[in-house]
Parts: structure tokens; C-alpha cells; sequence
């Protein structure tokens, strides 16, 4: 289970709506245990694939190091990443599942159909190493004040 | 020296976030890290013994890949190696939905 407040859930859905027609991204700080990844906060990143932005996403490692590090002064982890995909479905892709590599953690894509956001799906890429990972659908609860709702394939 | 464990590879560090490892450069670090932590070898490393190529290594703010003398730069105790694996991804080629 993913679990992410309403705010973080939108506003995660708003950064795919401000690139589009490129691709978005961006990283997921919080915590993990046995219930899932929650999500604390949400932090923009820039997509370097200039070249191939509205089919491609890359965070330079080096602002990684720094969300890293960012997460580690508020005493959280990373436990996930979202991007968009501009008018194509809220699946992962072969490329998608090639450049996988955080075992644990929560890949949230939302598909942004002719700028604006519509589905938006987690999957969580599960195993123990490379050679053996996969992705599985993972239910998102979105918490929104004091109800809770929980959701999954919806806009 | 301090190195800065990513995510997923702290099951292979009893959970910890962050480990001190001896060593006088960046090499002796590594062998020293993956004997304290034998799991992490199949991680962090190919059959060959190189770095798997979506392995990002920092020596503090330096992408290790563009130091001058990169595994064999010499380290402080003070210095900190930040272990990143790569974010990358992006949907179909092709016009057509998935």
C-alpha cells in the first residue's frame, strides 16, 4: 500500500498538468514499514532528457545526492518517485522497468491526457536484486483530512 | 569515512542509513564495505568487479566517475561517500497506447 495525504496527491498530479507535454518527476520522502510506504512530502525534480522530455525522465544523480541528503535532515527516507506519462496510460513501460533500480520503493506514474492529469497508479518494485525484480500494482490510500479514502486506477 | 546508504540496499546493512568504513581510498572502502556487508557485492558490483553501470558514487559533492584517478582517489576520514542508484524511465516509443 501506498499512502499519501491529498495534498502531496495532488500536488504530485499538477507538476505532470505544468510540464505537459513533457514528462515530469520527482521524489517521494517518508517512511516505510510493514503497512507500506507513506509518503511525507513530495519533492520537484528536473527532468534532464531535454533531448526526449515528452517520452523520457531522468533526475541527475547528483540532485539526488541532494534530495538524499535533504530527507535525511528531516529524518525521512526515500521511499518512492513519480513521474507522468503525456498522453499515454498510467502503466509502466518496458523503459520504465529497465531504469528500475530502488527495490522497496513506490513508482507512481499519472497519465496526463492532452494536459491534464487522469489516472494515476503506484507500483511497487519488489525482489532482492536486479536479476530477479519486478513490478507489482500497489494500492494508493489517499488520506484527505480526517477521512480516508482509498483508491486505485481513478482520476 | 561515512558512506550514505541508499534505500533499498540497507537490507543488506542490517537496516542501517549510514556506516563508518576504514579505508585510505576509495577501492579499500569498497572492499572493506562489502566484507563488512558481503550482500552488497552482487549489488553494487558486476562479475567483472566494476561498479554495475546504474551505480551512481559520490566522494562528498564529486561524481566518482569524473575524478582524475576515480576508485583510487584518496579519502579522509572526514569525507563522505554517498551510494545512488540511478532514476531514469519514460513512457513507449511508439505512437500508439500501450
Amino acid at each position: 500500500m501506498l499512502h499519501i495525504d491529498y495534498a502531496n496527491y495532488e500536488a504530485l498530479r499538477a507538476h505532470g498538468e505544468e510540464t505537459y507535454p513533457h514528462e515530469c518527476c520527482g521524489v517521494l520522502l517518508g517512511k516505510s514499514d510493514a503497512d507500506g510506504n507513506h509518503v511525507h512530502q513530495i519533492v520537484r525534480a528536473g527532468n534532464t532528457r531535454t533531448d526526449s522530455a515528452h517520452n523520457r525522465y531522468n533526475i541527475a544523480p547528483q540532485e539526488l545526492v541532494k534530495i538524499q541528503r535533504q530527507a535525511r535532515g528531516l529524518g525521512l527516507d526515500i521511499v518512492g518517485f513519480y513521474h507522468s506519462h503525456p498522453d499515454h496510460p498510467a502503466q509502466w513501460s518496458p523503459t520504465d522497468f529497465a531504469e528500475a533500480h530502488w527495490i522497496g520503493c513506490s513508482y507512481v506514474i499519472t497519465a496526463v491526457e492532452k494536459g491534464n492529469a487522469a489516472i494515476t497508479n503506484s507500483f511497487l518494485l519488489t525482489g532482492t536484486s536486479e536479476e530477479d525484480k519486478k513490478f507489482e500494482d500497489q494500492p494508493v490510500e489517499i488520506d484527505v483530512a480526517e477521512q480516508v479514502s482509498q483508491q486505485k486506477g481513478q482520476a | 569515512m561515512n558512506i550514505h546508504i541508499p534505500t533499498p540496499l540497507r537490507a543488506f546493512t542490517s537496516g542501517a542509513e549510514t556506516v563508518a568504513v576504514p579505508g585510505a581510498t576509495v577501492a579499500e572502502v569498497f572492499t572493506n564495505l562489502t566484507s563488512q556487508y558481503p550482500e552488497l557485492q552482487q549489488q553494487l558490483f558486476n562479475t567483472e568487479g566494476k561498479l554495475r553501470s546504474f551505480v551512481n558514487v559520490y566522494l562528498n559533492d564529486e561524481d566518482l566517475r569524473y575524478l582524475p584517478e576515480k576508485e583510487a582517489t584518496t579519502v579522509a576520514t572526514t569525507d563522505e561517500l554517498t551510494i545512488i542508484p540511478s532514476i531514469a524511465g519514460g513512457c513507449c516509443t511508439c505512437c500508439s497506447l500501450l
